[in-house]
C-alpha cells in the first residue's frame, strides 16, 4: 500500500511537469532552428531571459505584458472547461476596449475611480456581447464555436478600423493626412495608477485578484460546478438536471467578459488611448491567442495560469531584446508558441491515457482487497 | 463617384478580379474538405498557406521557376500536414486546439524566414495571364472568365475533380466512411488512420497551394502575415458550402467578390467606409451556418479522434 502511494505521487508529478517538458521540447526545437542560422542558441535564450527578467524595469514590462494574456486565459479556463473552444479572444479584447474607451472619452465629468470602474464594467459587457453571441449560436442554432469565434474576430477589427478611423477617430488625426487609427487620448484621472517610472500599472494587480475569484467560481460554487460538469460530460450533465444550453452560453459569455477586461487594461493601463494599424493584432499584440497558450500551459487552471502568463509575457518582451542584441526576429517567439500548443495538447491526451490506467489500477486493486487475499498472479499485475 | 461603379467596363473588372481572388480559398477550402469528410478539423490551414506563400516566393525568386516554387509549397504543405495528422491520428490531440497550434506556428515561421532569408519586401514575375483561344475573345465573358493565370484555371478544374473523387471513387468511399463511421469503417478492413493521413496530408499540400496562389500568381509578393484570415475563412466555406465542393465554390465566390468589390471602392475613390462592406460575408457565413445547421449534417466523426479496440 505504502508503495502504491509513493506511485501515485510520483505520476502526480510527471502529469504536472508534462506542459513543462514539452515547453523545453519547443525550445530544443527552436534551438535548432537558431543553430540553422548560425546563432548560438545558449547566447540567445540567454538574451531573451535577461530581456525578461533582467532588470527591475523588464520585470515590470513583462508583468505588462502578462496582464492581457491572464485575462483572457482565464476566461479561455473557464470557455475550455466548459467544452467550448473560444478561438474569439482578439474580437471579444477588441470589442471591450471599444466599448471600455467609449465610456472614458464620453463620461468626462466622473471622478476619476468612477470613470475607470465604469469603463472596466464597459470592457466586461462588449467581451460578454461578443462572446456571448457566439455562445447563444451554439447552444440554439448548433453553430460551431471555432468557426463562429472567428468571423466575430473578423467582425471586430473591421468595426474597430470603422470607428477609429470614422466616428472615434482622434479629432488631431482626422486634420491630418496620416490618419492613424486611434481615438483620442483618456483624461489623466482616468488612467490607471503606474508604479513609476515603470510602466507596471494597477491593472495587473486586478487580473490576478481576477484570477483567484475565477478559481473560486469554478471550483467553490455552484455554477463553476455546472459548467465544469457540462465539460465533462454534456449527457451526464444533462440526466443530473443541469441546464446544458444555458451553461454553454454563460461559459462563452464569462469568457469573452474577461478578455473584453484584457482590452480595458491595454487602454486605460498601457496606451491610454485606443490605437491600431488596421489589424487586429495592430491593437491585442495577439494576447487573444496568446492567452490560449497561457491558459493551457496553465492546466487550464487561472492559478496555474498566473505564472504561465508571466512566463510567455516574459518571452514577448525577451524577443524584443533578443531582436536587438542577436538579430533574431521575435517572430522566433510566435512559432514557438504555437509549437507549445502543439505539444501540450499532444501530452494531454498521454495525461488522461495515464490518468485511466491509474483508476483502472486502483479498481483492480480495491477489487482484491474485496476478494479477500489474492493469489500471486494478481499481486503482479496489481503491482 | 457611386455611378461609377455601374459602368459596364468597372462591373465587367469587378467580376473579373473577383474569379480571380476566389483561387486561394478554393485550393485551401477543397483541400479542408476532404480533411473534414474524413473527421478531421485541421485550423492550420491559416499557417499552413503562409509557409506555403513563403516557400512559393523563395523558390521562385532565386531559381526564377514558378513551378518549383509551386512544388516546394506543396511539398511544405504537405509536411506540415504530415504533422497535423501525426498530431490528431496517432495522440488523438484536441484537432481545434492543435490547429490553433500550427497557425501560430506557420505565422511565426514564415516571418521569422521572410525576416532572416529575404528581409525587404521583393517582387516577383508571377504567373502570366493565359488567353483562351476564341473563348477569352467573347464580348464581356471572355474578360471575366477567360483571361487569367493558370492558377485561376486548374483553381476552379479542381471543382468538379474533388466531386467526382468524393462521391464517385472507391477512394471517396473510403473517406466518407470513415468520416461518417471509423468503427464500420475499421471492421470492414478500411484503415482509419491511413485514409485521414491521406487527407490531412492532401489538405496541407492544396493550403500550401493557396499560399503559393497568392505569393506567385496574385500578388506577386511575400509579406508577415499576407493571408490576414484566408485561412481560417477557408475553414469556414467548407461548413459554409455543407461539405460539397459545389458549396464550397460558392461560398468562395461570395467572398471574393465581396473583396473585389471593396478593392474596386478604394480605386475609384468612392466614399463609402469599405469596412462595412467587408464586414458583410462574415455576417453572412454566420446566418448561413445558422439556417444550415439544422438542416445540413456534418461527417459524424468530426473532430473525434478513432481509437481502435483491441
Amino acid at each position: 500500500m505504502k508503495k502504491w502511494l509513493k506511485d501515485e505521487w510520483v505520476s502526480q508529478f510527471v502529469d504536472t511537469s508534462l506542459p513543462i517538458v514539452a515547453a523545453l521540447g519547443a525550445f530544443a526545437l527552436g534551438a535548432v532552428m537558431l543553430l540553422f542560422f548560425n546563432v548560438n542558441p545558449f547566447e540567445a535564450y540567454g538574451a531573451l531571459i535577461r530581456g525578461a527578467f533582467g532588470s527591475w524595469n523588464s520585470v515590470a514590462e513583462t508583468l505588462v505584458k502578462a496582464t492581457p494574456l491572464l485575462l483572457v486565459g482565464i476566461g479561455i479556463c473557464i470557455s475550455f472547461r466548459g467544452d467550448v473552444i473560444n478561438i474569439g479572444g482578439e474580437g471579444q479584447m477588441i470589442v471591450g476596449a471599444i466599448l471600455g474607451t467609449f465610456v472614458g472619452l464620453n463620461l468626462t465629468q466622473l471622478p476619476g475611480w468612477l470613470g475607470i470602474v465604469l469603463a472596466f464594467l464597459g470592457g466586461f459587457v462588449g467581451g460578454a456581447i461578443w462572446g456571448g453571441i457566439p455562445g447563444a449560436l451554439k447552444a440554439y442554432f448548433n453553430v460551431n464555436e471555432i468557426l463562429s469565434t472567428v468571423m466575430m474576430n473578423a467582425i471586430a477589427v473591421q468595426l474597430m478600423n470603422f470607428l477609429l478611423r470614422g466616428p472615434m477617430i482622434d479629432p488631431a488625426q482626422a486634420e491630418l493626412a496620416s490618419k492613424i487609427p486611434q481615438t483620442a487620448r483618456l483624461q489623466d484621472a482616468f488612467h490607471l495608477p503606474r508604479w513609476v517610472p515603470t510602466r507596471l500599472h494597477l491593472g495587473s494587480l486586478i487580473a490576478v485578484v481576477l484570477a483567484i475569484l475565477v478559481y473560486i467560481l469554478l471550483w467553490r460554487t455552484v455554477l463553476g460546478y455546472r459548467i465544469r460538469a457540462v465539460g465533462q460530460s454534456p449527457h451526464a450533465a444533462r440526466y443530473a438536471g443541469i441546464k446544458v444550453k444555458q451553461s454553454v452560453v454563460l461559459a462563452l459569455l464569462l469568457s469573452g467578459a474577461f478578455a473584453g477586461l484584457a482590452g480595458v487594461t491595454k487602454v486605460y493601463g498601457v496606451n491610454y488611448r485606443m490605437i491600431t494599424d488596421g489589424s487586429a493584432s495592430g491593437f491585442t499584440g495577439s494576447a487573444g491567442f496568446n492567452g490560449i497558450v497561457a491558459a493551457l500551459f496553465g492546466q487550464l487552471h487561472p492559478i496555474g495560469t498566473i505564472p504561465a502568463s508571466i512566463l510567455f509575457g516574459g518571452l514577448l518582451v525577451g524577443a524584443n531584446k533578443m531582436q536587438r542584441v542577436m538579430q533574431i526576429p521575435s517572430a522566433l517567439i510566435t512559432a514557438l508558441n504555437g509549437l507549445v500548443v502543439v505539444f501540450v495538447v499532444s501530452s494531454e491526451v498521454l495525461r488522461q491515457r495515464r490518468q485511466r490506467h491509474r483508476l483502472a489500477e486502483k479498481m483492480k486493486e480495491v477489487s482484491q482487497n474485496e476478494g479477500g487475499v489474492p493469489d500471486d498472479d494478481s499481486r503482479e499485475v496489481g503491482g | 463617384m457611386i455611378s461609377d461603379l455601374f459602368s459596364a467596363t468597372v462591373l465587367v473588372g469587378i467580376l473579373a478580379s473577383g474569379i480571380r481572388l476566389a483561387t486561394p480559398y478554393l485550393y485551401a477550402a477543397l483541400g479542408e474538405t476532404f480533411s473534414q469528410r474524413s473527421g478531421v478539423l485541421n485550423l492550420g490551414v491559416e499557417g499552413q498557406m503562409l509557409l506555403g506563400a513563403f516557400a512559393a516566393f523563395y523558390v521562385a525568386f532565386t531559381t526564377g521557376n514558378l513551378w518549383l516554387g509551386m512544388l516546394a509549397a506543396l511539398i511544405v504543405g504537405a509536411m506540415m500536414g504530415l504533422a497535423m495528422a501525426f498530431v490528431t491520428v496517432n495522440l488523438h490531440a484536441e484537432q481545434g486546439i492543435s490547429g490553433i497550434g500550427f497557425y501560430l506556428f506557420g505565422l511565426g515561421m514564415s516571418d521569422l524566414l521572410f525576416q532572416k532569408v529575404l528581409g525587404t519586401v521583393e517582387t516577383v514575375k508571377g504567373f502570366p495571364k493565359v488567353n483562351i483561344p476564341y473563348l477569352s475573345d467573347l464580348p464581356v465573358l471572355g474578360k471575366i472568365l477567360f483571361q487569367h493565370n493558370i492558377l485561376v484555371y486548374i483553381a476552379f478544374a479542381l471543382v468538379p475533380i474533388s466531386w467526382f473523387v468524393i462521391n464517385k471513387t472507391t477512394l471517396g468511399l473510403k473517406i466518407r466512411s470513415v468520416g461518417e463511421n471509423p468503427e464500420a469503417a475499421d471492421s470492414l478492413g478500411v484503415s482509419v488512420a491511413r485514409v485521414r493521413y491521406f487527407t490531412v496530408i492532401l489538405g496541407g499540400a492544396m493550403s500550401g497551394i493557396a499560399g503559393a496562389s497568392q505569393s506567385i500568381a496574385l500578388l506577386n509578393v511575400f509579406q508577415q502575415n499576407m493571408t490576414s484570415g484566408l485561412g481560417f475563412i477557408a475553414v469556414a466555406l467548407v461548413y459554409f458550402g455543407a461539405w460539397r465542393p459545389a458549396g464550397v465554390m460558392g461560398g468562395a465566390l461570395i467572398f471574393s467578390m465581396v473583396n473585389s468589390l471593396q478593392l474596386w471602392i478604394q480605386v475609384l475613390g468612392i466614399p463609402i467606409p469599405s469596412d462595412i462592406a467587408v464586414m458583410m460575408p462574415y455576417i453572412l457565413t454566420i446566418l448561413v451556418l445558422m439556417s444550415s445547421a439544422s438542416g445540413v449534417r456534418s461527417p459524424s466523426a468530426l473532430t473525434r479522434p478513432f481509437e481502435r479496440e483491441e
